[in-house]
């Protein structure tokens, strides 16, 4: 199954392309709507005006927040509405009837979003380079490797959790209600509104220790160089230990779910 | 082209003493409901299916009927690995649906006439695309097919265009290509003609006992058009909430529950209607009359003498000699069952 799925998964990449162009508009309003880290940006860079707050100056908060966009653009999936939505109207149907596990057939349309989300954040990457290049790690080669690595490592980690979310779907009705309060966490614990070195103490070692920031917090700070070698790549393994839990607690509940399933409607 | 056949000389689909049942949250209309829901919810067990018991052999034709709620859908869901059943047990080309063996997958396919697998956002052949990698078929044997079943259904122009643009019909046929791609053994079609007009309903029909023929597969379908089931069923398996109440030749049905033919007379000359009308009831049941035309209900022992009588008697254009229609037959057999089954729960109290 898994071989046939690999051969299955350019063209599943490719479908899934086409069907992102096509929704072309919607996708471009999302983008407009992820710009609290810009709104964030011109706080702090005021903020920091009569002097650093941390180890952020002006410019450190710019690289901070320009990253925050372009790694969140990157890595965030819709696919927990999807899931919910499929479970409650049974159009998961169309999914189990195919010789393709259904989370490998999500899995590859929410990827097939990435080339043209690196369309969008091409010219953030560039403002980035241009306003804040030298605070960006990536110019040693290990921290490259390590960021590069954490990104699809919050990629993964990101959709596992909302697969695992989603199939909530299959028990509960009100699972996206459990996934808006995960998302209101998520916004403080990942580092997406404030640095989480701006966090009081324990609220911050309570921060390293959830897996909130390994979705968006440590990929940044691997990028704009609040890490050190040692530090991201520990980071990394904790990282992909929760990639690891995380996987199995969606397939989990999925493969509960799905003898549940009643398929109404569809 | 020739079935090869993994399938041959054993059932197809075998299935044992199928139940299923489901939870059903139930709460009265109104926000006082609504509100106490919240706190206290009820939840109802509905039996959907009760110990269904059939075999299908390989390629052959079956109509599946039964009012609304019979537990029809629920039946085909269960066949096609949806649904698990609560008891008994399903086999499907050999394999337990539920499983949803990859192998299983690639044996059958369900066409719900409500629903649709295409991308509703891309022309069809994206969906054909998509199908032909996830089912893993070498490319020019899906392109054989698709341009094949294209032909077939006639739609060469409309599968560039968004699913979305397509009418009922059109999506339809387009959705029967998609679903027929990995050429299925096994066909369970949920109303495959709902919602299109006449002619289509005609052109589907033919084309699934076309698929049956060429590909010898088995073919399950429920239908409210009871013309699709006398055109492309010679069996038929009947249930009624939940049970089976018949399973056998279709015909046979329509001789145990209305034994009865139609005889459809259309005069060339008009006749005094009473006098028609007296002439006709000493023939047979008069089930409807008017200037041109009359047809009567007749025991099928008197159906030569009948129509000796009429010819003999009347100027006749036109005769024909039908079975009732087989939405009559159905209504019969459903009012039958239920008033034994009331009768018999009578009797147990």
């Amino acid at each position: 199954m898994i071989r046939s799925a690999l051969r299955a998964y350019p063209t599943l990449l490719r479908v899934g392309i086409s069907g992102v162009i096509a929704y072309r508009a919607e996708f471009l309003i999302w983008i407009l709507t992820t710009n609290m880290p810009l709104v964030m940006l011109a706080i702090w860079h005021e903020v920091a005006a009569d002097g650093p707050v941390g180890r952020f100056d002006q410019k450190q908060f710019t690289a901070y927040y320009l990253a925050i966009l372009a790694v969140r653009l990157l890595t965030s999936t819709w696919v927990v509405w999807q899931m919910s939505m499929e479970i409650r109207d049974g159009t998961l149907s169309a999914k189990l009837l195919r010789p393709l596990h259904p989370l490998i057939a999500y899995s590859a349309e929410h990827l097939a979003a990435v080339p043209l989300r690196f369309l969008v954040i091409s010219p953030i990457a560039v403002i980035l380079v241009l306003t804040a290049g030298d605070r960006l790690a990536v110019r040693d080669p290990a921290l490259l490797a390590i960021f590069l690595a954490s990104l699809v490592g919050a990629w993964l980690l990101i959709f596992f959790t909302m697969v695992l979310m989603g199939a909530l779907s299959f028990f509960i009705e009100s699972a996206l209600g459990l996934f808006e309060l995960w998302l209101a966490i998520h916004a403080v614990m990942s580092g997406y509104l404030i640095p989480l070195e701006s966090l009081p103490g324990w609220v911050r070692q309570v921060a390293h220790v959830l897996p909130f920031r390994f979705m968006l917090g440590f990929p940044v700070e691997t990028l704009v160089g609040l890490e050190t070698r040692s530090a991201a790549l520990a980071d990394l393994g904790i990282q992909w230990a929760y990639v690891a839990i995380f996987c199995a607690a969606a397939i989990t509940v999925w493969r509960a779910g799905v003898r549940r399933f009643a398929a109404y409607g569809g | 082209m020739a079935p090869t056949g993994i399938l041959s000389d054993y059932r197809v689909i075998d299935v044992n003493d199928l139940s299923k049942t489901y939870r059903v949250h139930k709460r009265p209309a109104g926000l006082a409901a609504a509100m106490r829901s919240l706190l206290h919810r009820r939840y109802e067990t509905v039996k959907a299916v009760e110990g269904l018991s059939f075999h299908i052999g390989e390629g052959e034709r079956v109509g599946f009927l039964g009012p609304n709620g019979a537990g029809k859908t629920t039946t085909l869901k269960v066949l096609s690995g949806l649904l698990h059943p609560t008891t008994g047990t399903v086999r499907v080309g050999g394999y337990v649906p539920q499983q949803r063996d990859p192998r299983f997958l690639r044996l059958i396919t369900l066409v719900m006439g409500q629903k649709q697998q295409l991308l509703w956002d891309l022309p069809p052949v994206e969906t054909y695309a998509m199908n032909r990698a996830i089912y893993d078929i070498p490319r020019a044997e899906a392109d054989a097919t698709v341009n094949a079943l294209i032909e077939l259904l006639d739609i060469g122009d409309l599968v560039r265009k968004p699913a979305r643009q397509l009418s009922l019909g059109e999506r339809m046929k387009c959705e029967l290509v998609a679903a027929l791609l990995h050429r299925p053994r096994v066909l369970f079609l949920d109303e495959p003609t709902i919602g299109l007009d006449v002619s289509m309903q005609a052109k589907m029909r033919e084309f699934i006992r076309d698929y049956n023929q060429r590909f010898g597969a088995a073919v399950l379908l429920t239908s409210h058009y009871m013309d699709d089931v006398v055109a492309l069923c010679p069996r038929v398996i009947v249930i009624d909430r939940g049970h089976l109440i018949y399973d056998g030749d279709l015909k046979e049905l329509v001789r145990r529950v209305r034994p009865e033919k139609r005889v459809t007379i259309r005069l060339s000359a008009a006749i005094d209607h009473a006098q028609l009308q007296a002439q006709l009831a000493t023939m047979a049941t008069v089930v409807s009359i008017d200037a041109a035309q009359a047809i009567l209900s007749v025991p099928a022992a008197r159906v030569s003498a009948v129509v000796r009588d009429a010819l003999a008697a009347l100027p006749v254009a036109d005769l024909t000699i039908e079975d009732p229609p087989l939405e009559e037959v159905m209504r019969e057999l459903f009012t039958a069952q239920r008033r034994e089954r009331e009768v018999a729960a009578e009797a147990s109290r």
